[in-house]
C-alpha cells in the first residue's frame, strides 16, 4: 500500500480520519498524508496533530461545488501517489464519495463504523439491508474510497506535522453559492448523551412532552425521537431523530417510551448500554431487544414515572 | 423539459426475515424504494410547476420483474419509463448501476434534470448518484430539502449537518433529494389501470455497453448482529426506579 490520503470538510472529523488512517498504516506501513483546500486554519489544525498535510489553494474551488472538489482529491491522489481515501461520511462526505470513487475507478463503501486490517486486507462494518444486518465488506479495486461513521474513531492527539503547498489546475462545474446559514432547530448532539430518552408514536399527546423533558432533565439526559414524531408529527425537531435516517447513538441509557422500535430505528439505539423499552404491545419489536421492558400504556403511567425519576433526582 | 428520476427496486425491508442471523431473501417482494418515492414527487411537482410539456422519466435497472415495479411509478404520474434488465442481478454494486442508469440515460438523449433519492432503502450507501453525475460530466447537488425552477436555471437548497446552503446552477444538472422533502402522492385506482398503457422502453442489460460483471467491493459477511439483551420484566414506575438506581443512572 503506497499512501492513505484524509479529507473531510469538517477539522473534528479529519482528526477520526487520522486515527483510523494511522490504524491502517500500522499494519500496512502505507504514508499517512492529509488534505485541506482553500482552508488553512484546518491545514494548520491538522498539523497540529502530526498530520503531514497537503495545503491546496485555488479560487475557483469551493466546498459547495462537490464535483470540483472531487476533482482536486483526484488529481491530489495521484500527486501524493496515494491509493486508500478516507473520507467522513457526513452529508458533505457522502457526496463526495461516490464522485471521487467513479473518477478513481474504485470501489467505495460509506457509513463505515469500524475498520480492521487483515491479511493486508481493509474490511470495513457498515449495516446492510436497511439495517437489518451488519456486512463485512472490502474495497477489491487497486485505489479505495471509504467514508468513515462520527465517532468511529478517537480524534488524534496532538502532535507535530508538516504543512506543505499543492498547486493544482481545478476547474468548477458552474455551481454558485447564493446563500449560507447555520441551521435553524435547537442543534441538540443526541449522538454524544449519556442518556437519551426516546419518545415514539405510543405517546398521544403533545403537552406530555414537558413531562418527558422533566424525566430527560433528572436522568441528565437528552430528549429523542423516532422518525414520525419528528417528520409526521412535527413534535421535536429533526436533529433529534434516532436511526438509520436520523442519529446513531451509543448513550449508556436508553430509555425508549411508546417506541415500537422498528429495524430501521433499532439501527439508531442497538449499542446502548442499557435499554429500558416502555411498551403497551408486549409483541413490540423493542421489547425483544431491552434489558427492561415494561408492558404497559405509557399515557396512563407517565406522570407516575415522573414522580418517580424526575422525584428521585429533585 | 425532461426529468429523470432513477428508481431502484429493493426487496421489501419489513419482510426480511433473520434465520441463525442470516437474512432470509425468498420469497420477500420487491418495491420500489421509499426514498426514490420522495424523488418522483419531486420530479412531479417540478414538471407541474413548469406549466408546459415537460415531462418525468423513470429510469430503473432489476430482474425481469422491475417492469411491474417501475408500474407503481407510472401510476403515481411517470410519464414514461426506461428500464434495464438482467438476469443475473440480484445484488447488484454501486459502482455495476451507476454504470447501467447512465447508459440509459444517454439513451433517453436530452436530459435536464436527474433525480435521485439521497440513498436506497435497503444499502444507502448514497453512491449511485454522484456516480452517474461523474460518468454524464455533470453537476451535482445532493441533500437537497428544495427545488425551485427559474426558466434553465435550478435553485437548490442543500440542507446538511449544521447549515443549509443554496446554490444555483444551470440545467442540466443531478440533484439527490432528501426523504422529508415532500410527501409522495397514493394513486388513485383509474391512475393505477392507466399505468399499463404507459410507454415503457425495456433494454437488456447485455446489449449496453456497460460490463456488469466487474465487481468491486466484495462482502466477508452479512449476519443480523447478535442481541444479548436480558429482557428482564418491570411491572411498576417503582421498580423500574430500583433498577435504575442499582444501575447507577439515577441521582448522578
Amino acid at each position: 500500500m503506497a499512501g492513505i490520503l484524509i479529507y473531510s470538510d469538517q477539522d473534528r472529523f479529519g482528526f477520526e480520519l487520522l486515527t483510523a488512517a494511522r490504524s491502517i498504516a500500522e499494519k500496512t506501513g502505507a504514508a499517512v498524508k492529509a488534505v485541506s483546500i482553500n482552508n488553512p486554519g484546518q491545514a494548520e489544525a491538522l498539523a497540529g496533530r502530526g498530520a503531514d498535510t497537503c495545503r491546496v489553494e485555488g479560487g475557483d474551488i469551493r466546498l459547495e461545488d462537490t464535483a470540483a472538489v472531487a476533482r482536486v482529491l483526484k488529481k491530489t491522489v495521484e500527486a501524493l501517489d496515494v491509493d486508500v481515501v478516507l473520507l467522513s461520511s457526513n452529508r458533505r462526505g457522502k457526496e463526495l464519495a461516490g464522485r471521487l470513487a467513479q473518477m478513481l475507478d474504485a470501489g467505495c463503501l460509506t457509513d463505515v463504523s469500524a475498520l480492521e486490517v487483515r491479511s493486508g486486507r481493509i474490511e470495513c462494518t457498515r449495516n446492510a439491508l436497511g439495517g437489518a444486518t451488519v456486512a463485512v465488506q472490502a474495497v477489491t479495486t487497486p485505489r479505495k474510497v471509504i467514508a468513515l461513521a462520527a465517532k468511529a474513531f478517537a480524534a488524534a492527539p496532538e502532535g507535530a506535522g508538516r504543512i506543505s503547498d499543492l498547486a493544482l489546475d481545478v476547474k468548477g462545474s458552474g455551481i454558485r453559492l447564493l446563500e449560507s446559514r447555520t441551521r435553524a432547530g435547537d442543534a441538540v448532539q443526541i449522538e454524544v448523551a449519556p442518556v437519551l430518552v426516546v419518545v415514539g408514536c405510543g405517546l398521544e399527546n403533545r403537552e406530555d412532552l414537558a413531562i418527558v423533558n422533566r424525566i430527560a432533565a433528572a436522568l441528565k439526559g437528552e430528549v429523542a425521537c423516532s422518525k414520525p414524531v419528528a417528520t409526521d408529527r412535527k413534535w421535536l425537531s429533526e436533529d433529534r431523530v434516532v436511526g438509520l435516517s436520523g442519529k446513531i447513538c451509543k448513550p449508556e441509557l436508553a430509555l425508549l417510551l411508546g417506541v415500537s422500535g422498528q429495524v430501521q430505528f433499532m439501527v439508531g439505539i442497538r449499542d446502548a448500554g442499557t435499554i429500558v423499552a416502555v411498551n403497551r404491545d408486549e409483541n413490540a419489536n423493542v421489547m425483544q431487544c431491552a434489558d427492561y421492558v415494561m408492558t404497559v400504556d405509557l399515557n396512563d403511567i407517565l406522570q407516575e414515572l415522573d414522580d418517580m425519576l424526575g422525584g428521585a433526582a429533585h | 423539459m425532461n426529468i429523470v428520476v432513477a428508481m431502484k427496486q429493493i426487496p421489501d425491508l419489513q419482510q426480511i426475515r433473520i434465520r441463525n442471523r442470516r437474512p432470509v431473501m425468498e420469497d420477500v417482494p420487491l418495491t420500489l424504494g421509499k426514498i426514490d418515492r420522495n424523488a418522483l414527487e419531486e420530479g412531479l411537482r417540478i414538471r407541474e410547476s413548469m406549466g408546459d410539456d415537460s415531462r418525468v422519466i423513470v429510469v430503473s435497472a432489476g430482474t425481469p420483474d422491475v417492469e411491474d415495479t417501475v408500474k407503481e411509478a407510472l401510476a403515481a404520474g411517470a410519464d414514461e419509463a426506461f428500464i434495464v434488465v438482467d438476469d443475473g442481478a440480484g445484488v447488484r454494486e454501486s459502482s455495476v448501476s451507476a454504470a447501467l442508469l447512465a447508459e440509459a440515460v444517454r439513451r433517453i438523449g436530452a436530459v435536464d434534470m436527474l433525480l435521485f433519492g439521497e440513498g436506497s432503502g435497503d444499502n444507502y450507501s448514497g453512491q449511485v448518484g454522484p456516480r452517474v453525475a461523474e460518468i454524464l460530466d455533470l453537476p451535482q447537488v445532493g441533500y437537497a430539502g428544495r427545488v425551485e425552477m427559474d426558466g434553465r436555471t435550478a435553485r437548490i437548497t442543500r440542507v446538511l449537518e449544521e447549515c443549509e446552503e443554496t446554490v444555483e446552477v444551470e440545467l442540466p444538472v443531478v440533484v439527490g433529494i432528501l426523504a422529508d422533502i415532500n410527501e409522495p402522492r397514493i394513486p388513485s385506482v383509474t391512475q393505477i389501470l392507466k399505468a399499463g398503457k404507459k410507454r415503457r422502453e425495456i433494454m437488456d442489460a447485455a446489449d449496453l455497453a456497460v460490463e456488469t460483471g466487474k465487481q468491486r467491493i466484495e462482502t466477508v459477511s452479512n449476519l443480523a448482529p447478535e442481541t444479548s439483551r436480558r429482557r428482564e420484566p418491570v411491572k411498576t414506575c417503582e421498580a423500574l426506579r430500583t433498577a435504575l438506581e442499582k444501575e447507577g443512572f439515577l441521582g448522578r
